[in-house]
């Protein structure tokens, strides 16, 4: 213990739990994150043959089935197809499961939240953080499809921490938001898995937008962020450009209201929670 | 008896001494909403909505309470179940916002509240301890210090690489003890949690709370044991229907309490 924690005051009437207060209660904290990390990743393998490889062979898995189906069934011989399907899932998965388990996370610690103090982020920072190290995970069997299909990988590659590091805010403010809902709820949580799969039809994750005919394909791009987010993820590895910086711009600028905006509502109505749970 | 007067006695000397003041608690009020129908999930909640009929009841938990605890004072918490007990400990732990008044808390508090509440069955007793570390708010390096005399304390070498899921429930509380006190908190949360575990254990949790009270810790401690109030508290707090019936010297409000509780 050190010395400023054991003369630590606690006044009601003046530490409102801020916004701010927030942010440096969650860096006080942040080994209880690191911990929930490694909770999560070791009960998810720990009692599994494969353990770690389950998050590189999930999405690999399914990228073959989609190969199989589109470009047998549906005759679409788009070049690097596996590559491209692959990219975009490992995308989106990472989306799903970080909201999905911000959601649940919070929702199943609040028999926690009504013992201990702490900070309630922490379920939200920890699903991205855990999110992030299988989306890390998962590139080795992206950069593995696209060496074995003939895909190039360029030294654009590099630049893949800059969309993961969006992705990421987007989804822990998104993250933040519905379970703000979901503590009221119960059923925001099944809502947001319907939510999700017409998400997913509605992204350029399994299809190019290019096919869409014109009148959706213009709203599909404007309306949802996902696009932006999925184009910028996928440029610098699966098309090895740069990105279009004025998408990157769009990227970026989404994400950060997203997290923002997720950060105050879920910081405004913190303190009820411990009431609600 | 007047035993409120015992205790503006006590708030005198504490005004005079400021800084040893470890809790205070002004006119604090817990309020719960409560929906006159449940209503939990959206889709009920949009229907009544439109219909109009979204009513709420409000339940006061805890109403006007004003106390102040001393540093290194013991005191008990009785009181009958739902009086709101657990509650005022809750205020004083953090993890509940006062619907009223003003919580004042000086120095790092120990939540006694139940043990072992976050531990994971599927990991072990080395890797649970770590997480119930950081669930108190330790760092990994403080609890790398801690680790060997928790183990030492809750005697469970033998099983610490073991899944908690082929633990037995004294083993499960034993080890949360264990972490949940390797803390030299100023102040101790005791919430009716002793009854775990057999009775050597309970005599050992006994000497650590011991412990900490001659170390000059403050404990809170609620308990429907009259006996064991009256043996180890200096005061002890009668808490009723959500108010405070009264506060003074253990023996008295004991007194008052039983007499209450057989009329």
């Amino acid at each position: 213990m050190n010395k400023a924690d054991q003369f630590s005051m606690y006044d009601s009437a003046q530490q409102r739990s801020t916004a701010l207060e927030e942010i440096r209660a969650i860096f006080q904290y942040r080994y209880l994150v690191v911990q929930f990390v490694r909770r999560d990743l070791l009960t998810r393998y720990k009692r599994s043959v494969l353990g770690v490889a389950w998050t590189m062979l999930n999405p690999l898995g399914t990228m073959i089935i989609l190969t199989i189906v589109f470009s047998r069934v549906f005759g679409a011989n788009k070049e690097g197809y596996a590559a491209y399907v692959l990219s975009g899932l490992v995308a989106w998965n990472f989306f799903a499961q970080t909201t999905n388990a911000a959601i649940v996370h919070l929702v199943w610690g609040g028999s926690l939240l009504r013992r201990i103090y702490m900070p309630r982020t922490a379920f939200a920072v920890s699903a991205t953080g855990t999110g992030l190290v299988n989306l890390v995970l998962s590139l080795v069997p992206l950069l593995l499809v696209m060496l074995v299909t003939g895909v190039p990988i360029r030294p654009t590659v590099f630049l893949i921490p800059v969309p993961m590091l969006f992705l990421a805010m987007f989804a822990l403010g998104l993250g933040l938001l519905i379970s703000t809902v979901a503590i009221y709820f119960a059923d925001i949580a099944e809502m947001y898995q319907i939510v999700l799969t017409a998400w997913m039809y509605l992204s350029p994750v399994i299809y190019s937008y290019e096919i869409l005919p014109e009148p959706y394909r213009s709203w599909i791009m404007r309306l949802n962020p996902m696009y932006y987010l999925l184009t910028s993820f996928r440029a610098p590895v699966y098309s090895g450009q740069v990105p279009d910086w004025s998408e990157v711009l769009i990227a970026g600028g989404i994400s950060f209201v997203t997290l923002l905006v997720g950060w105050l509502v879920f910081t405004g109505k913190a303190d009820e929670f411990a009431y609600r749970v | 008896m007047n035993l409120h007067t015992a205790f503006s006695v006590s708030e005198e000397e504490i005004k005079d001494q400021p800084q040893q003041i470890a809790i205070r608690l002004e006119g604090v009020g817990v309020c719960y909403r409560v929906a006159s129908e449940r209503i939990a999930t959206f889709k009920e909640y949009a229907i009544r909505l439109l219909q109009g009929k979204i009513m709420h009841r409000d339940f006061w938990a805890l109403r006007s309470v004003s106390l102040t605890i001393s540093t290194g004072e013991m005191i008990g918490i009785i009181g009958q179940n739902g009086a709101g007990k657990s509650t005022m400990l809750k205020l004083v732990a953090r993890v509940l916002r006062p619907t009223e008044g003003r919580v004042v808390v000086r120095g790092k508090v120990a939540p006694l509240l139940e043990f072992g509440a976050g531990f994971h069955p599927d990991l072990t007793g080395r890797e649970n301890v770590f997480l119930n570390g950081a669930l108190l708010g330790f760092t990994r390096e403080e609890m790398e210090e801690k680790f060997t005399r928790i183990v030492d304390f809750a005697e469970l070498w033998d099983f610490i690489d073991v899944p908690m899921r082929n633990y037995s429930s004294g083993m499960w509380a034993r080890l949360g003890f264990a972490v949940a006190t390797d803390v030299e908190p100023d102040i101790l949360l005791v919430d009716e949690v002793l009854s775990v575990g057999d009775e050597s254990f309970q005599r050992k949790s006994f000497a650590r709370m011991q412990e900490f009270r001659d170390r000059g810790a403050t404990i809170l401690f609620v308990s429907h044991s009259m006996d064991m109030i009256e043996a180890m508290c200096h005061r002890a707090a009668w808490i009723n229907h959500g108010s405070l019936e009264a506060i003074g010297n253990a023996d008295e409000v004991i007194q008052e309490y039983r007499r209450s509780q057989t009329s």
